[in-house]
């Protein structure tokens, strides 16, 4: 069964003269793991935007969970959908950790009293239970993103959408995050639909759908995908920052060590490379 | 940084503490006026009683609020001066120009100090026991009777509440900005007044962009959250008015019937 189903999508900012997409169909099975990639600028955001409603489109079709996408379906659709956003802190909205779960459980009128049940669930799903009372300056940026995600659980969504949900995070905290919604995704099989420039976290998903300028160039299991190797980087898909920083070298003509180096690694080599010569 | 402005609240559990934010403030705003009433020693006197009453029962360091008066103290002593100086009545002990001192001055001066220092010590504990977003909520239902004349109030203390949340993001973001522009060069707080005022612009600049950035995201975010503006939302925050309000307002009323016996002393 298809939970999204978009049909003949055309779309452009009001600002801009090109469509961003034109004639643009895709279908996304209920249950399933959909990695969106694709170069910045490729539609990805816009995409997903379209699918909340956030954008309107100019024409074509868009069905979520069995309800046409209109102006007046627009909440319920909304209501189905829980999306989170790149930026930790610009979608913290409560002035604490259980205040901003409950945001969504006051939009949506539910009664105080399961708000306070819903919240706490919620919260122990993430491991956030015991910050309930922490401001948003003294939580990590993956402390953040797992509140939002709390915030969406409470609201017992069925499609969960990540914009680039894990790219302002450190190794740990995206880790974190992506365990959450691994589990989400096969224990209560929630839809996840995740853009993405994380190999880690496309390779967690069943589909991946790659975007160039508001068209389909791949739809494939990960595997397929990434076989491609080296093309990784011309698809939207980055290696890891040390691996672009090592090539800057290269290019300066500075020697770097032959083996992979992480992050940690990559600082060790550095501070010590002066002296060492 | 962060320790600044809204930071004057310290946690504790006294009953001033578990007081609804409610009464808090409408106390809070009854003493300013009630004050007003007192206009000799004796009322003085049973007003700061009640004021070290409150004070004591809150349990916070005194050195609170001395500091609270502090950066007050010019504005308090300027006052007090124009008083003693200006006012005229009673023994005159010594004149010059358009000055004079005189007995009916320097009583004036004396009330006028008491009641600053007061009004200061009162407020102080206001924010002292109570949280920022407890007082915003406060606020919001104290100017609910103002929705029947159009009034935005869930809107506004939405606003309010952001506002609070957003202070100590907003905070570290200067502290970052004001490193990075400190790495390229720039002087903060050095030079003459001119100078300082251009080693601002460097740091307002970034700073209003990315708020903007800022807020444009977040409304996104409410939006994809189901915010469709404050009516029918329900509410997770709420304060319950207790016995120890009623008996709070309770002890302020009789203060006011004892200082109006007092007036016509």
């Amino acid at each position: 069964m298809d939970i999204v189903e978009i049909k003949n999508l055309t779309f452009k900012y009001p600002q801009q003269e090109v469509q961003n997409f034109n004639n643009f169909n895709l279908k996304i099975k209920k249950g399933e793991w959909l990695a969106i990639i694709g170069h910045n600028g490729s539609g990805k955001s816009t995409l997903v935007r379209l699918i909340d409603g956030l954008l309107a489109p100019e024409s074509g079709e868009i069905t979520v969970s069995g309800i046409k996408l209109t102006p007046e379906s627009v909440w319920d659709v909304r209501s189905k959908i829980g999306m989170v956003f790149q930026n930790p802190d610009n979608q913290f909205v409560g002035a604490n950790v259980e205040d901003d779960v409950a945001f969504g459980l006051e939009n949506a009128a539910i009664p105080r009293e399961e708000m306070l049940i819903r919240v706490r669930q919620a919260l122990e799903r993430v491991g956030m239970w015991e910050f309930a009372d922490h401001e948003p300056v003294r939580l990590s940026g993956g402390q953040k993103q797992r509140v939002a995600l709390a915030g969406i659980i409470a609201l017992k969504p069925e499609i969960i959408i990540l914009d680039e949900a894990t790219s302002m995070l450190d190794p740990e905290g995206r880790q974190s995050v992506l365990e959450i919604i691994r589990e989400l995704n096969q224990v209560e099989h929630l839809t996840v639909i995740s853009i993405t420039h994380d190999i880690d976290e496309a390779s967690n998903a069943q589909r991946v759908v790659v975007l160039d300028d508001g068209k389909i160039v791949q739809d494939d299991i990960p595997a397929k995908i990434f076989s491609h190797g080296a093309s990784l980087v011309k698809i939207g898909l980055e290696p890891p920052f040390s691996e672009k920083l090592k090539e800057e070298l290269i290019k300066q003509e500075i020697k770097v060590p032959d083996e992979y180096l992480t992050k940690e690694g990559m600082v060790d080599w550095l501070w010590q490379l002066f002296s060492k010569q | 940084m962060g320790k600044v402005l809204l930071g004057r609240y310290v946690p504790g559990d006294s009953i001033v503490h578990r007081m609804d934010p409610r009464a808090k403030l409408i106390l809070s705003f009854f003493f300013i006026v009630i004050i007003f009433l007192a206009n000799n020693w004796q009322s003085y006197v049973l007003l700061f009683a009640l004021t070290i009453g409150s004070i004591l029962a809150a349990r916070v360091n005194f050195a609170f609020f001395i500091k609270g008066v502090r950066p007050l103290i010019w504005l308090i002593l300027f006052t007090v001066l124009l008083q003693i100086f200006f006012s005229s009545g009673g023994t005159v002990f010594w004149r010059w120009g358009p000055f004079n001192l005189s007995y009916y001055g320097l009583i004036n001066g004396a009330y006028v100090f008491c009641r600053f220092v007061l009004i200061i010590f009162m407020s102080t504990l206001l924010t002292l026991t109570t949280a920022p977003l407890a007082i915003a909520d406060a606020l919001e239902k104290l100017m609910m009777p103002l929705k029947k004349i159009k009034v935005p109030v869930y809107e506004i203390s939405l606003m309010l509440s952001i506002a609070l949340r957003f202070v100590p993001t907003l905070m570290d973001e200067t502290a970052k900005i004001m490193n990075a522009q400190r790495s390229r060069g720039v002087n903060f707080g050095e030079g003459s007044i001119m100078q300082q005022i251009k080693a601002v612009v460097p740091l307002l600049v970034p700073l209003f962009v990315s708020s903007f950035n800022r807020a444009e995201d977040l409304a996104t975010a409410m939006e994809a959250r189901g915010y469709r503006g404050g009516e029918g939302r329900t509410k997770y925050r709420v304060h319950y008015w207790q016995t120890g309000d009623t008996a709070g307002c309770a002890v302020f009323v009789i203060v006011l019937i004892i200082l109006l016996f007092l007036r016509h002393w």
